[in-house]
């Protein structure tokens, strides 16, 4: 027999793994069948966690049930407490995109200067230094008192986040644009604005989407917290609601999505730095 | 006034070292290049040859003395020169004819996308590579990378050719090549070009004058050698030239123990100013070297 190609055993291997998972969890919170004695009354009262010994936990099949239900309607809005996942998912991407804009445009110019001047970059550096590993939900008190609105805290605690490691990578990427480049550009007589766009954006392009890349994945970590903070709206709002709501269910479904959406993330900027990578 | 097209006067560089007294790698160094003239330097690394063609090129600027290009001090890089590199220092994300119409649309930046593309294309075409304009240097073998070089060099119309041991990262076969092409191409449009190497038969093939430097720190330019082999040499005889070896020689004796002593047995009449000029071969090795006899070289 041929060997199959390497995704395709891949692709077996995880569908198996996929489904061992899904029995494993099944069997764990099936009703183990022995019920304490009660007056059935008091039965009905306890519901079936108690008279049968079901687990709390939802199976696979509840959560499959449920999931198939929100892609249904995923836009549906009955007041606050009680919005399709969709509206939820709307509400964290569109405050994510507003603050990590707002970084890319604050970042990839400030690193330019930093990465250009060795001055900028000396006097600049003890800040980032200081800035950088401070939990970006540590600003949330500071953002709230003085923004005075929560959807925007959120936002700018997002850009808070997105806004270190495009900084530094595109200082990084600016500096170490070969040598031999530049003085391609400097023996051209190629002025300092179209140097940059013509020489050094595209050389350090790869560096700075790699900066971009890890960016988005802190901000789709951290948008879950601060939404759980500010409240209102959004994915990590909806996962507390439900928590709050004790419908794990729900839960479990926040997680999936949380989870493909920052897969597709990721994915979309891969793809754009794939797109800028020159080979040498 | 043609012979001083290229003058270098008095020039003198010197890095910082560890012990915190300057290493001067060369000073007092003059030379002139005439228009047209194909001149090459060698000496061994770390000769400070490649700093000299620095200075030239205006990427670096001399701590002592100036350097003056058709009567001008050169204050920093221009467009009147152009620089091949010897690691071709093409740009990876542009195509070969992207290259070299970057450097077109710098030349000229009235031109219009079409004219630049138009111009590039011609230069492409001129070191055979039409074929190949649309590939990116990654999908170019070195050689024709360096061709692209030697296209974007050329593109620009320069007054002066710089070389900087462009060839030295090739086999052979490709550098014969090479200078066959450059050769053919700086002598049917009466380019002045400086070149550095250290291949000696490179010299001797494409240069008119072949300047010796000596070792660093503080080389200095120990005489220039007229190329006494015919100026419509081929490759393929050069070698049975009377002058051939007795240039050849004399070039290497220079390389393999000149060079170092040099320093320490310099002539008592010699002038860094005007170093003296030898002709191996001729009947007279070294003929004095008056002023008048440099111009009518």
């Amino acid at each position: 027999m041929p060997q199959a190609s390497l995704s395709l055993r891949a692709f077996v291997v995880s569908a198996f793994i996929f489904v061992v998972f899904v029995l494993v969890w099944h069997m764990a919170t099936r009703g183990a069948g022995t019920g304490i004695a009660m007056d059935p009354e008091y039965a009905k009262l306890m519901g079936t966690t108690a008279t049968q010994g079901k687990s709390a936990m939802p199976g696979p099949l509840d959560v499959g049930a449920k999931l198939i239900e929100h892609l249904a309607h995923p836009f549906y809005d009955r007041g606050p407490n009680d919005k399709g996942l969709g509206i939820q998912l709307a509400f964290s991407m569109a405050r994510v995109a507003a603050g990590y804009g707002l970084a890319v445009l604050f970042a990839i110019p400030l690193g330019f200067l930093i990465g250009m001047s060795p001055l900028m970059s000396r006097a600049l550096d003890p800040f980032i230094q200081v800035m950088k590993p401070v939990s970006p939900l540590a600003w949330m008190p500071l953002a709230l008192y003085t923004i005075k609105d929560s959807s925007l805290s959120a936002i700018f605690v997002i850009f808070i986040c997105s806004l270190w490691p495009m900084l530094v990578n595109t200082a990084f990427g600016v500096m170490s644009v070969r040598k031999e480049w530049l003085n391609v550009a400097k023996t051209l007589e190629v002025g300092a604005w179209r140097r940059a766009w013509t020489v050094i954006l595209p050389a350090a392009a790869p560096t700075i989407f790699t900066g971009m890349r890890i960016s988005i994945g802190i901000a789709w970590l951290v948008i879950v917290a601060a939404e759980m903070l500010v409240g209102g709206t959004g994915i990590g709002y909806f996962v507390w609601n439900e928590w709050n709501n004790l419908s794990i269910t729900n839960v479990i479904i926040a997680i999936l999505t949380i989870g493909v959406v920052g897969m597709l993330l990721d994915q979309l900027l891969a793809r754009a730095a794939r797109a800028v990578t020159f080979p040498e | 006034m043609s012979n001083r097209f290229i003058s270098i006067e008095g020039i003198a560089r010197r890095f910082p070292s560890a012990q915190g007294k300057g290493v001067t790698i060369f000073e007092d160094l003059w030379l002139t290049v005439g228009r047209g003239e194909f001149v090459c330097v060698i000496g061994h690394s770390g000769c400070g040859k490649s700093t000299v063609l620095n200075v030239l090129s205006g990427l670096d600027k001399p701590d002592e003395g100036v350097v003056l290009i058709d009567e001008k001090e050169i204050t920093g890089p221009g467009l009147d020169r152009a620089v091949i590199f010897q690691s071709h220092a093409l740009l990876p994300w542009k195509t070969a004819l992207g290259n070299v119409a970057y450097a077109v649309s710098s030349r000229w930046p009235d031109l219009s996308r079409s004219e630049v593309n138009e111009r590039a294309m011609r230069a492409i075409q001129l070191v055979g590579l039409g074929h190949a304009a649309d590939r990116k240097p990654a999908e170019l073998s070195g050689g024709m990378k360096q061709r692209v070089g030697i296209a974007r060099a050329l593109s620009i119309d320069p007054k002066i050719l710089l070389m900087d041991e462009p060839f030295s990262a090739l086999d052979a076969l490709t550098r014969g090549t090479l200078q066959d092409e450059v050769r053919r191409i700086c002598r049917s449009t009466g380019q002045t070009v400086f070149m550095i190497t250290h291949d000696v038969d490179e010299a001797m093939y494409l240069a008119d004058k072949i300047v010796l430097m000596t070792n660093g720190p503080q080389a200095m330019i120990a005489e220039i050698v007229q190329n006494p082999l015919p100026v419509d040499r081929k490759r393929e005889d050069v070698h049975r030239h009377d002058a051939f070896y007795p240039l050849r020689n004399h070039l290497i004796d220079f390389l393999v123990t000149r060079s170092g002593t040099f320093k320490n047995d310099v002539p008592a009449n010699f002038d860094r100013k005007r170093p003296p000029v030898v002709v191996p071969g001729a009947p007279t090795s070294v003929i004095p070297f008056p002023r008048e006899q440099l111009a009518s070289a």
